[in-house]
């Protein structure tokens, strides 16, 4: 028994799965741009992570004295402000690596949000067609016709803001994207063989559905939810530009760049750098998301 | 075509009728939308008859059916701060932002048409590279911040161009590029990888073989048949458009729809919000039933569905 056991355990270097994984990371290694993405994600999301221990300052601190700062600023202690300092006499370098924090903590729950809703609605649609997929579509269409960020800030003004507004406004009506791409995917799997041999097998739609096509979605799946995650990073500092994101003293990208609107002929370095902060991380999820497509599905039309 | 036409317009309508149920929800997202109408400080006195002349005491559905037959009429109720129609503020506001949106969607047309193109031509070109570095920025650029940027280059520092308001073709050229630039950077890489895609078929190399030159080639061959996703991502793009002026108009104190509904927001003055919620989601809508029709002269396949 046990040796009939130990003998169908194939080393762990030959499972399928593992190798897979492991061609599949050195192809995605080999995209220079996919490869700098990803180091810029990881350092932004490991500069988010140990924010408390690798900023200089503290974020809140106010020094009325010490207000607009140009970069390089050192103050009497001899510390260094090396972007200089806001219209409260914060340091803008502490603001910006704090501002980190809501930036991917709302991007990531918001995607898993919308991805887990687009998921579901796009295997039942693609899957079952007819009736439950005419529904679902007409629903993502009537999602499509809001001007997002207009619907977002309509709703975020009546429940008032705070994060867990914000990633359920966003989380909540994001899901199309992910309904298609999964819909249209389901749609091609439910005719192919392996599928049918399922069904005549006598399985269950919900079984076929988690272990036969899922599986198979997931490749499409996980591209668009590495580029729409950048697009809710931008959302978010959106709303809270708008002042209806996370709400001060708290350090937002968004909420720097509204402040430093106000002093922009006096001093452009508030409004410069936490907009750099954006474009970096937005610019590296962009990249990678697009290597990984290449890497997975060069068809797949995102 | 025509029974497309008729399903399509059937389409439509049902995914209006949505757009009112959610726009007429908004307002009871906290359950009773007295207390999202009136200020915070109102008594329950002042509420409660509140509730009663608004018609809040009546069911669910009923009050939908007359938020509804409203809002077919142009009625989403007055303005609680500017005491006017609701549905005429916004109106009145519409020719501003239309005005926004199409400035911007010919600048990202005029660029990134024949950037696309000339990127998927003279691939791995200087001129490719720089288009798509260019447009890779682009679509990760936040774009208030492009505004701000803009503003303290052209404003601040050069003084070339005004920073806010509406008035001459100076006023139109920063709030425009602004907000064209996502959608530039988006028609670009679309442009290129459906030229890329066409260039490579089998009816290109017959067209080539048979000695048709170059530019008829491009021209006519590839880029008839690469316009198809082109056309449709304008039409999803002008909602981007419509809702990213929401961002720039209150960047650039334009006089339009979006900036009009974020003060509306702010200053809890939802008759506003809801008209001009549901008015932009027509106007997509209706653009969107405009290039389905276009479509089906660009590809004559689908005229048989």
């Amino acid at each position: 028994m046990s040796t009939t056991a130990r003998a169908l355990t194939l080393p762990e270097e030959l499972r399928p799965g593992r190798r897979e994984w492991a061609v599949f990371v050195r192809r995605l290694g080999r995209r220079r741009t996919a490869l700098f993405g990803a180091v810029v994600v990881a350092l932004v999301v490991i500069t988010a992570v140990a924010a408390p221990w690798v900023s200089p300052f503290d974020p809140l601190e106010q020094s009325i004295g010490e207000r607009l700062k140009a970069p390089g600023w050192r103050d009497q202690a001899g510390r260094a402000h090396p972007l200089g300092t806001d219209h409260l006499g914060r340091d803008i370098l502490a603001r910006i690596i704090f501002g980190a924090r809501p930036a991917l903590l709302v991007g990531f729950a918001a995607v898993m949000i919308s991805g887990v809703l687009g998921m579901i609605a796009g295997l039942l649609a693609g899957y079952f067609g007819g009736r439950v997929d005419d529904v679902l579509m007409r629903l993502a269409d009537i999602q499509l016709a809001f001007p997002f960020i207009l619907l977002a800030i309509a709703v975020i003004g009546v429940l008032g803001p705070s994060l867990t507004t914000i990633i359920c406004v966003i989380g909540v009506s994001s899901w199309v994207v992910y309904a298609r791409i999964v819909r249209g995917a389901a749609l091609s799997l439910r005719e192919r063989e392996f599928v049918q041999a399922a069904q005549a097998l006598g399985g269950g739609d919900g079984r076929i559905l988690v272990r036969h096509i899922l599986p198979n979605v997931f490749t499409p799946w996980l591209v668009v939810a590495t580029l729409d995650m950048a697009r809710v990073i931008v959302i978010e500092s959106a709303l809270s530009f708008l002042g209806l994101g996370v709400q001060p003293p708290a350090a937002t990208w968004g909420g720097m760049l509204a402040d430093g609107r106000v002093y922009i002929s006096t001093a452009w370095w508030l409004a410069t750098f936490p907009g750099l902060a954006i474009l970096v991380t937005v610019l590296g999820i962009n990249l990678f998301g697009d290597g990984l497509r290449d890497t997975l599905d060069p068809r797949l039309k995102i | 075509m025509k029974t497309f036409l008729t399903r399509r317009l059937l389409q439509s309508l049902v995914v209006l009728l949505g757009v009112s149920f959610v726009v007429f929800f908004i307002l009871f997202l906290t359950g009773d939308p007295a207390l999202v109408l009136l200020p915070p400080e109102a008594t329950a006195a002042d509420i409660e008859q509140f509730r009663e002349r608004m018609g809040f005491n009546d069911p669910f559905l009923v009050q939908y059916g007359r938020f509804l037959a409203g809002a077919l009429r142009g009625n989403f109720g007055e303005s609680i701060r500017h005491g006017e129609p609701a549905f005429h503020l916004v109106v009145e506001r519409m020719p501003a932002t239309f005005q926004l949106a199409g400035a911007a969607l010919a600048i990202a047309l005029c660029l990134a048409i024949p950037a696309g193109i000339v990127s998927a031509v003279r691939r791995n070109s200087i001129l490719d590279y720089v288009s798509t570095v260019v447009a890779l920025l682009g679509q990760s650029m936040p774009t208030f911040w492009l505004g701000i940027m803009l503003i303290l280059l052209f404003s601040v520092q050069l003084q070339w161009l005004p920073s806010s308001g509406r008035g001459d073709f100076r006023h139109l050229v920063l709030p425009a590029i602004t907000l064209g630039l996502f959608t530039t950077a988006r028609i670009t890489r679309l442009t290129r990888s459906g030229m890329l895609e066409v260039l490579g078929q089998d009816y290109i190399r017959t067209a080539r073989a048979k000695g048709v030159s170059d530019p008829p080639v491009v021209w006519k061959h590839a880029l008839k048949n690469a316009a198809i996703p082109i056309v449709t991502i304008v039409g999803i793009e002008l909602g981007t458009l419509l809702g990213g002026s929401v961002i720039t108009e209150t960047i650039f104190a334009w006089p339009g729809v979006g900036r009009l509904s974020v003060q509306a927001i702010y200053n809890r003055d939802y008759p506003v919000v809801q008209a001009a919620v549901f008015l932009l989601a027509t106007t997509f809508v209706l653009v969107n039933v405009v290039v389905d029709v276009l479509y089906t002269y660009l590809d004559p396949r689908i005229r048989l569905r």
